[in-house]
């Protein structure tokens, strides 16, 4: 059955790492719903959260073939349920709205901040999951919406043990000096 | 978070092949010089515009490296694997840019599927042209990345020996692979301070997993315990050099083995234990007891859609054990009972002393049985026909008697293919040359002429179909000028008969654009000063296979065989084993 995973990737910082993990998706039909991608505290190792609708079994697949290049630290697939995750988005809202008072309160109730005000528009910034960010998008449409973006996901996993430390273990080998 | 895995280590030799003191040359030259630090004697390859610095460094070396010029990319890519195949080392092509890499594709393709080491290399546009559409420029590391185990651009005169240096390592360890190293021109051009060091580690590469002993364990106990054990044989053992450990394996617990395509000659076909190949035109009695055993040892192998048929109907009734060094192959295609990730030699050498001896008579009688029954309905009438056109099989059966079975056979892709795969009696490993997971129609020639320079002492003999010969013929042309005394043998049946025989079976006889109207192939070879002979009558083939043997040097037999002969026994594709058909 289709449900939305997500798959974690550490790799090395490499030109082109991106397609290669990519065409593993896409061989096999996976459309990929979100990626994000950036350099853990390890400089030098990157981590791709990258998310999907698929099925387990074929997940496990995938993640066989990534962990197979030659760049990639691991792989990984997580359900739902194993994963802690947040996405953000920032809304861009005429400042007009501002008059109205029940803004205020939708900033309250979404636990959203004021990035920044101008005399046209102001920014607002929401962490959390996708149903919350879009709710947050509904109620503000009325109130001259001009702009809405959204991150891909940023997960931790639950089971995780001294991945930190493991992390840290690999910056003590020596990645090679290649440079694209 | 898993942590079990072993960081890889720095193994201690890893300073060997260093060059002594640094020394200031150009980027072309340390192309050639890091080549000849990784003991490359033998480059395949065709110069163009933006490889010619390293063309011209080339030129300094020639006696320490041989440079043979191909008539077509692709040819470079097969006669590579064919060297690696034949002779152990990993085989190096050269190509320009643009054209030239894009005819790299199909042999990259077929030697990621195959599990070939090969080093491609290829010039590229100067780096500050990347990406401007400029002349023969193109995205070769875009157009790769899904068919080489790695590749990378390298755009700085200093990082080619590092690049090269990595390059034979990813090609040759683990699971080996095609690897591609985009050189741009002004990178051949720039000077660096040269100073090889080979590698012999990526921090984030495994190639060779930790042998776990409780899967070996586990292994054993259920070997141990089988009633009717049945070793499945792959390409992986040839690969790690595990043939004798098969046999011996084999032998102790009287298993009888059946090798995949790839497999053949990991075990010598008259060795009693031996059963025959798997696949959808493999022998009768592997592919029907795959159904009966109830341990399956699946060794070096990966369960391709040829040798499974229906995966759901796919030996239900057995544990099976896979040994296999790709963790991404384990539990892909068959789910593993008991996965034991590893090198097969590595495996076997542990598994073997904890396998009990045993007899396995009355199961190993049911493959003889089924022989008999293979041997009555088609092999006999295959080999020793008596009238009617000369048939595909009795011309590999005199190649084989006339060789002993001692030489290397390499195929290209199709009815032929399978025929001289089915009656070539391997003797010794590595003497099976083919074009398995591609199946690229042209593959043979030029890698036959490949196998022929990788095991110069060899008799080397590509079986080719009228059709496959017509795709990489050009070959002829490096044949000719190499010199390269290779045994060509085109069965010609006028048609492109594999295509042929399923339009027959499974589309109404409706032959659409199977049938061949063919040049004189004899003609042709005189063309490029290869001798042969047509043969189309059965009373001249022996004499005529003993001719081209004799014969020094290259020579091409053409023998015109029955139009619309038909390769049995046939799994039809997608069906289950079971179902597979005599006639």
């Amino acid at each position: 059955m289709q449900k939305e995973y997500t798959v974690t990737v550490y790799t090395e910082d490499r030109c082109g790492i991106t397609n290669r993990i990519t065409v593993i998706f896409t061989r096999r039909g996976i459309n990929i719903t979100s990626l994000t991608t950036a350099e853990t505290e390890v400089p030098g190792v990157y981590k791709f959260i990258i998310t999907v609708l698929s099925n387990r079994e074929l997940l496990e697949k995938v993640v066989g073939q990534i962990e197979r290049l030659i760049e990639i630290h691991r792989a990984f697939v997580h359900d739902e349920d194993e994963v802690v995750y947040q996405e953000l988005a920032l809304y861009k809202v005429s400042t007009k709205s501002l008059h109205n008072g029940d803004i205020e309160k939708i900033i309250r109730d979404n636990n959203a901040r004021i990035l920044t005000i101008t005399p046209d528009y102001f920014v607002l910034e929401k962490t959390g999951h996708q149903q919350e960010l879009i709710g947050m998008l509904q109620k503000l449409e009325p109130y001259g919406l001009i702009e809405y973006t959204k991150s891909g996901r940023v997960a931790i996993v639950k089971w995780s043990r001294r991945f930190h430390e493991h992390l840290k273990d690999l910056s003590l080998l020596e990645a090679d000096n290649l440079k694209d | 978070m898993q942590q079990k895995d072993v960081l890889p280590m720095k193994s201690e030799d890893s300073d060997k092949r260093e060059a002594a003191t640094p020394e200031i040359i150009t980027g072309a030259e340390a192309v050639i010089r890091s080549l000849i630090a990784e003991d490359v004697d033998t480059i395949f390859g065709y110069p163009g515009g933006a490889i010619m610095p390293i063309y011209d460094a080339l030129y300094d070396f020639q006696n320490k490296v041989h440079h043979i010029l191909v008539r077509h990319e692709q040819g470079a890519t097969h006669a590579a694997q064919g060297y690696t195949r034949a002779g152990g080392k990993t085989g190096v092509v050269f190509a320009t840019s643009g054209p030239g890499a894009t005819n790299l594709v199909t042999g990259l393709a077929d030697a990621y599927m195959d599990s070939t080491p090969m080093v491609c290399i290829t010039g590229q546009v100067a780096a500050v042209l990347l990406g401007t559409d400029a002349f023969q420029e193109t995205d070769v590391i875009g157009i790769t990345t899904p068919i080489t185990k790695w590749n990378i651009q390298v755009t700085r005169p200093e990082d080619i020996p590092g690049a090269i240096a990595k390059a034979f390592y990813v090609a040759k360890s683990g699971r080996p692979g095609p690897v591609l190293v985009d050189i741009t021109k002004n990178a051949q051009v720039g000077k660096l301070d040269f100073q090889y060091k080979a590698c012999d580690y990526i921090r984030s590469y495994k190639p060779v997993p930790v042998l776990n002993m409780e899967s070996v364990e586990k292994a054993a106990d259920v070997i141990n315990s089988a009633k009717k054990p049945y070793i499945l044989a792959g390409h992986g053992i040839l690969i790690s050099g595990a043939e004798k450990l098969l046999v011996e394996l084999s032998d102790k617990a009287q298993i009888p083995v059946a090798s995949t395509l790839l497999g053949l000659s990991a075990m010598s076909t008259s060795h009693p234990n031996y059963v025959g190949m798997l696949g959808m035109h493999g022998n009768y009695g592997p592919n029907i007891n795959t159904n009966e055993a109830d341990v399956i040892i699946a060794i070096g192998m990966r369960f391709d859609d040829r040798v499974t048929g229906e995966v759901n109907s796919y030996a239900r009734q057995a544990q099976i054990i896979h040994i296999e060094i790709d963790k991404a192959e384990i539990n892909k295609i068959i789910n593993a009972d008991v996965a034991v990730h590893a090198d097969a030699k590595e495996a076997l050498t542990a598994l073997l002393p904890l396998i009990k001896k045993a007899e396995h008579a009355e199961w190993l009688e049911t493959f003889r049985a089924a022989d008999r029954e293979e041997e009555e309905k088609v092999t006999r009438k295959e080999l020793y026909p008596t009238e009617g056109q000369l048939k595909m099989a009795e011309v590999v059966r005199f190649i084989s008697e006339q060789t002993n079975g001692e030489a290397i056979l390499v195929t290209d892709v199709g009815q032929h293919q399978m025929i001289a795969s089915r009656y070539y009696r391997f003797k010794n490993p590595n003497t099976n040359i083919t074009s398995g997971g591609m199946g690229t129609m042209g593959f043979s020639l030029p890698a036959a002429m490949g196998a022929k320079v990788g095991a110069p002492d060899k008799t080397v003999v590509a079986v080719i179909g009228d059709g496959c010969f017509q795709m990489t013929l050009q070959e002829l042309g490096t044949i000719y000028q190499t010199q390269i005394g290779v045994k060509i043998v085109i069965l010609n049946n006028n048609f492109l008969g594999m295509v042929r025989q399923w339009q027959q079976l499974f589309f109404d006889k409706r032959y659409s654009s199977t049938e061949m109207i063919n040049p004189d192939f004899v003609q042709i070879a005189k063309g490029f000063y290869v001798p042969g002979r047509k043969v189309t009558e059965r009373s001249e083939i022996a004499g005529a296979v003993k001719e081209m043997l004799d014969t020094p040097g290259a020579y091409l037999l053409e023998v015109v065989v029955e139009q619309e002969d038909n390769v049995f026994p046939m799994v039809p594709a997608g069906a289950p084993l079971t179902s597979i058909r005599l006639e």
